[in-house]
């Protein structure tokens, strides 16, 4: 069992250690700077609150993607500076790098995405009445949603054309005649000039460039826009600005309750206002309800992508939404994630992306290391000195766990994107100390039992039931603690919770499958067993004082835990250890039923006095082979 | 050594030596509240100092650098007489970045005039901006609701596991005393506190509560049955399983500091400032709070807050009105008090006294005959 854990221990790490060492945090390695400028025509929104906001956005965002501990500061109070270690994915990247700021928009007019002067033939009629029902995902109750509805919005959908027609045809003169119509509220046609509708035409959505979103795509909040779906499927022609992303207090996603209370098998997201959007979103969605397709739509726009356009299907008064629709798990979450972490106040872009070197010399490694080094070897030589052979075992236990440890995190670093920062490094130097005082709590209670006069095996099995209690118990503390600060915490907090999780697992790990199987081959062992006096179960050392084993016998711990040694041997041999070993007090052995006094006073003399040579009735009490 | 440890080990474990810490409780009580209210006033008065990375400060970036070292920077910095040590870094191939604590526009002049020296560049090769704190508010006070919320939670586990809500209560007492008390010293220290330290604060958090609940669970163990006993008090048991751990505690503790304490020295003594130093002191100085309120302040509190119980007050009252009676007391004479007990683990063979062996179950009946 041991070789076989072994075996997958030493497999283990030498498959991860085939993807090399693990990474380094931002301070010991370095990694990559980029500054973040914010864009943005009016400057009073560029405020140390909303530098703030973005700086605590941008680190969930970095955080939820692994636990690379990210440097975010504000610099010169309008740029944030955003340190990544090591080489950062091009993932990474784009999550800090893409400004996404999440705008709710009313929906205008939605065509097919191909480019096109105007979409008035019946096949873009179809494309877009196929783009509306996929692409929007309808809000609230989808049971009204038949083939009559679609019918429904495709006549709609050529009727808007039609409006939209004669309103252009209406203003021959472009842009001054169209602002001359003044548009009455965010969903009015009067927003779609001639101007908009030429950008309409030129956008091709199905071209993957025009996908990507971008901060030049984002638009002013209070100007119409021309946007395409995230997946391409169609183009938008949106209102202002009705809603902001930070208006979202949270969003998530699971699988839909329905007014029963009955959870169905249909994803869906729910957003959850805040004070301001709950008044902002009921009056959209007031509004909304009442006017045809597609303009009961409201898209919501990251980045200047639609990333979903639901209809309005009830006017939301409580701020909780609930989007439902053709929703995997997947998309179902993604949009959760992205109204969560997608709501930044600000518009950025990259001013400057570079190399930094570590904040922290590598002479802070290197001795950091040299110091775990000669505390490891203090602590092995004061185990050697303390359990003896059994030190031994905290040392190959410790070890093993070092490994373990040293497995994991590289294993964890390459699939995790975990960092080990010098925090951490320290963090796992303090967990010698843990995982040894697993080990010491063992070894103490073993040595409690033997104190009882317990063989070594019965000692071994009764100590190992109530360490592990005390283990599992103080273990669980921690890792408790690990887990409430991993997912609450953010930054150079979450970072230590995930090194005191890891290393209170592996202490659990190394106790259960190493530490204690090898404590039961070793008790059959008869080294350990007949308590020799360099196992660190010294029987003479543990029992001491004349004891009564039952069945009218009586041990003495000076003859090795009891062992039918020779009486007259025995003081012989070992008389200075004995002289060390005398009892301050001499406990009353009571009888056992077959003892005379004569006896019994024999066997407190010579406890007493070790050097006095035994009698001949000293033959009674060397029997105990099964004490 | 290791035999003198272990037949010291032996000894408390049978009682036959014990070091009374439940029955002198005030005096550890008043220790501990004593170096708790230095640590308060230390924290009052002085404060902590927070690194650049809580209060943000200022940023000098060194453009078309040659050798891009960092000593120069260190020492130009230092020349300035600004005492905190600064962040340097290379940015690209020849920037490189210094971050200071928050200067004056003196300062800020002088320690450009400095660093284009001491890196032999033109001034205007300087650029200068302030820069926000890394770790920032928003930091804080997640870390500080994620605590809460733990503290919370760990107190209903262990309420729940050891049955009694006083040793959670002991257990979180013990655990501000140590934070208290680390966070005390750095203020006395003057020490930079850094990310470093607060992480350091946090393990110490870890730490504490762990080796109280080791204790702890040898407490649980050694009371379960005590009300249903007559021979020792509450405090008693507690006690002896405060000496019957004593042994694990100091190993547990000695192996545990050893290598914080490596680090403590070649972090303060080799390499001077910096983030192994910082987590090293506080790491030290934790984990011998650690052990220290584990033994001494969570257990007397416990025992403090069950003596206050009903059940376990008559239980001791009980115990020691047989004792004072066993000796032979009048129960007037209460100075004189009960005969000290030695309290151990029960050893088999010895002989426990005649009250140990069964009663007779009715006084009047004659032997021999069954109903």
């Amino acid at each position: 069992m041991v070789s076989a854990l072994f075996g997958g221990l030493l497999a283990g790490t030498h498959w991860s250690d085939a993807s090399m060492t693990p990474d380094l945090a931002l301070d010991l390695e370095g990694g990559t700077q980029i500054i973040l400028t914010p864009v943005s025509e009016n400057d009073e929104r560029v405020t140390e609150e909303t530098i703030e906001q973005s700086i605590e956005i941008i680190r969930q965002r970095v955080d939820a993607s692994g636990v690379a501990e990210a440097e975010i500061s504000s610099q010169g109070g309008t740029n944030i500076v955003v340190g990544l270690p090591g080489e950062p994915t091009q993932d990474t990247l784009d999550l800090v790098r893409e400004s996404a700021q999440m705008l709710f928009r009313p929906v205008i007019v939605v065509t097919a995405p191909t480019p096109d002067e105007v979409a008035e033939d019946a096949e873009s009629a179809s494309d877009e009445e196929a783009a509306a029902t996929d692409e929007s995902a309808d809000a609230g109750a989808t049971d009204e949603e038949g083939a009559s509805q679609d019918e429904a919005v495709q006549d709609e959908a050529v009727q808007d054309e039609a409006t939209q027609d004669e309103a252009t045809e209406s203003s021959p003169e472009g842009d001054a005649e169209g602002s001359a119509v003044e548009p009455t509220d965010p969903s009015d046609f009067a927003w779609v000039t001639d101007a908009v509708l030429e950008e309409l035409g030129a956008l091709d959505c199905t071209d993957p460039a025009n996908l990507t979103g971008g901060a030049e795509l984002v638009g002013e909040p209070d100007e119409p826009v021309v946007a395409c779906g995230a997946d391409g499927s169609a183009k938008y022609v949106l209102g202002p600005v009705e809603v902001e992303g930070q208006d979202v207090a949270s969003a998530s996603s699971g699988l839909r309750v329905n007014a029963q209370g009955i959870q169905t098998t249909e994803w869906a997201t729910t957003i959850d206002f805040d004070g301001e959007g709950t008044r902002k979103f009921r009056d959209v969605t007031t509004r909304l309800l009442s006017l045809e397709s597609p303009r009961n739509q409201f898209a919501m726009v990251l980045d200047g992508l639609v990333i979903s356009a639901p209809q309005v299907n009830s006017i939301i008064i409580d701020g909780n939404a609930e989007i439902t629709g053709s929703f995997t798990r997947e998309s179902a979450g993604t949009l959760a994630r992205q109204l969560n972490f997608g709501a930044l106040p600000l518009t950025f872009v990259v001013q400057s992306e570079q190399q930094i070197s570590a904040t922290l010399g590598a002479e802070q490694l290197q001795r950091g290391l040299l110091a775990g080094l000669i505390g490891l070897i203090l602590v092995g030589v004061y185990s050697l000195v303390q359990y003896r052979a059994l030190g031994l075992v905290t040392i190959s236990s410790l070890v093993i766990a070092g490994l373990f440890a040293y497995g994991l995190i590289t294993f964890l670093s390459w699939a995790q994107g975990y960092r080990l920062s010098l925090p951490g490094v320290a963090g796992l130097i303090v967990a010698i100390g843990i995982t040894a005082d697993s080990f010491i709590v063992y070894f103490e209670r073993i040595r409690d039992e033997l104190r009882d006069g317990r063989s070594l095996r019965a000692a071994v099995d009764e100590a190992w039931r109530r360490a592990r209690r005390t283990i599992l118990i103080s273990d669980a503390v921690s890792l408790l603690a690990a887990v409430v600060l991993y997912f609450l915490a953010v930054g150079g907090v979450r970072g230590f919770a995930f090194t005191l999780g890891l290393t209170t697992v592996i202490d659990l790990l190394v106790v259960f499958m190493f530490t204690h199987p090898v404590m039961k081959l070793i008790a059959r062992t008869r080294f350990f067993a007949e308590g020799h006096r360099l196992s660190g179960l010294d029987a003479s050392a543990l029992r001491s004082g004349v004891r009564y084993a039952g069945r009218g016998r009586v041990t003495d711990p000076s003859q090795r835990g009891g062992r039918g040694t020779s009486p007259a041997a025995a003081p012989g041999l070992r008389e200075g250890e004995r002289s060390e070993q005398t009892p301050v007090t001499v406990p009353v052995s009571s009888g056992g039923p077959r003892m005379t006094i004569a006896e019994r006073r024999a066997a407190e003399r010579r406890a007493a006095q070790p050097s006095v040579e035994p009698e001949g009735d000293a033959d009674r009490r060397d029997d105990g082979k099964d004490a | 050594m290791a035999t003198r440890m272990s037949q010291w080990g032996n000894d408390l474990y049978t009682g036959r030596r014990s070091y009374e810490i439940v029955g002198t409780k005030r005096r550890w009580f008043m220790l501990a509240g004593a170096v708790l209210l230095i640590s308060a006033v230390l924290l009052g008065v002085r404060g902590l100092n927070p690194g650049i990375e809580f209060r943000g400060g200022s940023e000098f970036m060194l453009s078309g650098v040659a050798d891009s070292e960092e000593q120069p920077a260190i020492d130009a910095v230092a020349s300035i007489g600004d005492a905190e040590t600064p962040r340097v870094s290379t940015v690209g191939d020849d920037m490189v970045r210094v971050q200071t604590s928050q200067l004056t526009d003196v300062e800020t002049q002088q320690l450009s005039a400095a660093l284009a020296s001491a890196y032999e560049l033109e001034s205007n090769q300087v650029t200068s901006t302030f820069i926000g704190p890394i770790w920032g508010q928003d930091v804080t006070e997640k870390a500080l609701r994620g605590l809460v919320i733990f503290l919370a939670l760990v107190s209903v586990v262990m309420t729940v596991y050891f049955r009694d809500w006083r040793m959670a209560a002991a257990a979180v007492v013990a655990l501000l005393h140590d934070l208290v008390i680390t966070v005390g010293l750095y203020a006395a220290v003057g020490w930079e506190v850094t990310p470093a330290t607060v992480i350091g604060f946090l393990t110490i958090l870890g730490y504490s509560l762990y080796d109280t609940v080791v204790v702890f669970d040898k407490v649980r163990e050694n009371v379960e049955h005590t009300l249903d006993q007559r021979r020792y008090t509450y405090a008693e048991m507690a006690n002896l399983a405060i000496n019957q751990t004593l042994v694990r505690s100091i190993n547990t503790s000695i192996v545990a500091v050893l290598p914080v304490g490596a680090i403590l020295f070649i972090g303060a003594f080799l390499l001077g400032a910096g983030t192994l130093r910082d987590i090293a002191l506080a790491l030290f100085v934790g984990i011998i709070a650690g052990t220290f309120s584990s033994i001494f302040l969570a257990t007397p509190l416990l025992v403090w807050l069950r003596e206050k119980e009903p059940r376990v007050a008559e239980h001791t009252r009980a115990r020691l009105a047989e004792r004072r009676a066993a000796a032979g007391v009048t129960e007037g004479d209460v100075a004189a008090g009960a005969p000290p007990v030695r309290v151990g683990a029960l050893v088999p063979g010895q002989h426990l006294g005649a009250r140990a062996q069964p009663r007779r179950r009715k006084q009047g009946r004659p032997p021999g005959r069954t109903s």
